[in-house]
């Protein structure tokens, strides 16, 4: 490991403002991934800025009913929280099938949201790739592309997004909280994390920020929601494909659907076409799998992993066959 | 270990005494220019790359040492303090040979910055036993006999202290579940969920 200096944010101000000093110093919270890249020579930070001791780790309940889950909130104390369990039970089923038991002990929240990608060019330095080092190429088109995306990819990246969190929340209509150089802001879960057209940016957040929180509101859609993550073994192990769903149905009748895949593209991928063909039709597997079909029109496999499309399409209905009750 | 007899591990420790610091003096010129830059950070005092003071609470014992930032737990305990038992497999987080507990948690030592476990208590396998008693996960290990090679065994002992106290054990699936984080590659795993299962009082 290349050596770095260290310093301990007492504030989310120090923290932000630490960030100026060294042009090359990066966020430490659970170090699950930035630890990992700095072992594998991908991260070369001067500086990691600790921000372990700031009070960003409470999940509360606000007055209105919205869920706010602190940024530095473990994956397992979200998984286990109560306001996240009954207001979206796929986001602990997602985070119940991340990683590993002590991996979820360290890492947090907002940590998860920014990880990097798990492509194995991107984590290989003696490999091109346009992520790590722009214009040098892609390493995965015309590699092995068995992991890699049918949806949104483009000829300078064909990457996924690992988190399988970010693909739940995508259920919720959630919001992300940000503190940086230039005060607060709050911007939609739902294009935080960005398709390749620039393959170095993972997500729109700007250099210095901070997330600070991830809220959402539970809804009769949210409540009714489910997680399933299909992978190369049972457990503790990235996905192939994961579907995140949520339904309401009234009488039989599907009045509201949120559909999203994980595994798919360079960011979670929200599955409108499936949720234009749910919305209004009867909460029987023929709608799901007409839904799952209209997704998956669009997909575009690489090489290797044209599986992945009919995976995709037979873990939505399994999923929202769960969901809607009748089979 | 006798005082005073150079076994294997010592000697190999002395031995790489010479490697590591000339590796360390060739480091120093490039990284100066970072060491001032971070240094003109009032808010956040930074610290490093060089080595330089921690504390570390391990097993109860508070330990005075010197470290880089760079440094991990999992190096620390093994290559500083002398505690072995904790092991490096992956060095990756993808087997949990690693794990101890930090504040009560299991974890991985090998992706947690030493400096970064000071003012936490870091408990490692060696630190389970009392009064010459075995921790009741070890005894249960030694009893379902749920190990072979025994690489991984501080790692799963550890692991199944921090999953017993989190309450995952309601079943065999639930244990495989959680214990999914531990990697044994002697394929030990049915007697190792007898095991857990029995040390948390289901057997």
């Amino acid at each position: 490991m290349r050596p770095f200096a260290y310093a301990r944010a007492q504030s989310a101000d120090a923290a932000i403002a630490a960030m100026a000093q060294d042009a090359r110093a990066a966020f430490l919270a659970g170090g699950t991934n930035i630890v990992d890249l700095i072992k594998l020579d991908v991260a070369q930070p001067g500086t990691l800025i600790d921000i372990g001791a700031l009070p960003l780790a409470a999940i509360e309940v606000a007055t209105d009913g919205s869920v706010r889950i602190g940024a530095l909130a473990r994956m397992s104390d979200t998984a286990d929280h109560t306001a996240v369990r009954s207001g979206a039970p796929c986001v602990a089923m997602a985070l119940n099938l991340s990683a590993s038991a002590q991996l979820r002990n360290m890492a947090s929240i907002g940590g998860n949201v920014l990880q990097r990608t798990r492509c194995v060019y991107f984590r290989d330095v003696t490999q091109p790739c346009n992520k790590r080092q722009p214009g040098s190429g892609c390493s995965a088109i015309g590699g092995d592309d068995r992991k890699m995306a049918i949806f949104g990819a483009n000829d300078r990246c064909i990457a996924v997004n690992p988190s399988d969190f970010s693909v739940a929340m995508l259920t919720t209509d959630a919001t992300i909280h940000l503190r940086g150089p230039a005060g607060e802001r709050t911007t939609p879960f739902l294009g935080f994390q960005r398709l390749p057209d620039d393959p170095a940016l993972d997500t729109n957040i700007v250099r210095g920020e901070l997330i600070t929180a991830i809220s959402f509101m539970p809804t009769a859609l949210t409540r009714n929601s489910t997680y399933l993550k299909v992978r190369d073994r049972a457990s503790y192990e990235f996905a192939l494909v994961s579907v995140a769903a949520a339904l309401d149905v009234r009488n039989g009748t599907i009045h509201d659907a949120r559909v999203a895949l994980g595994g798919v593209a360079h960011a979670p991928w929200r599955a409108r076409a499936a949720e234009a063909a749910l919305i209004g039709k009867p909460a029987v597997r023929a709608t799901f799998a007409a839904a799952a079909d209209a997704e998956l029109r669009a997909a575009k496999p690489q090489r290797l992993n044209g599986f992945k499309v009919v995976m995709a399409k037979n873990a939505m209905v399994r999923a929202l066959g769960t969901l809607g009750g009748a089979a | 270990m006798a005082l005073g007899k150079v076994t294997r591990r010592r000697f190999l420790v002395r031995s790489a005494i010479p490697a590591i610091a000339a590796g360390i003096g060739i480091g120093v010129p490039r990284l100066n220019a970072v060491a001032q830059a971070a240094s003109s950070v009032s808010i956040v005092p930074a610290s490093g790359p060089g080595a330089v003071p921690v504390t570390l609470n391990v097993n109860g014992t508070e330990h005075a040492m010197r470290i880089e930032p760079r440094v991990t737990l999992l190096d620390a305990l093994r290559e500083q303090l002398g505690l072995t038992g904790t092991k490096k497999g992956c060095d990756q987080g993808q087997c949990g040979a690693c794990t101890v507990l930090v504040d009560g948690r299991r974890v991985n030592a090998c992706l947690t910055l030493a400096i970064a476990a000071e003012g936490k208590k870091v408990t490692t396998v060696e630190g389970l036993a009392s009064d010459g008693k075995l921790h009741p996960v070890q005894a249960a290990f030694l009893e379902y006999d749920a190990f072979q090679c025994g690489y991984c065994t501080p790692g799963q002992i550890c692991s199944a202290v921090g999953l017993i106290a989190e309450g995952r054990t309601r079943s065999d699936a639930e244990i495989r579940e959680f214990m999914s984080g531990n990697i044994c590659r002697c394929g030990a795993y049915t007697n190792i969920v007898a095991a857990v299962k029995a040390a948390a009082g289901h057997a």
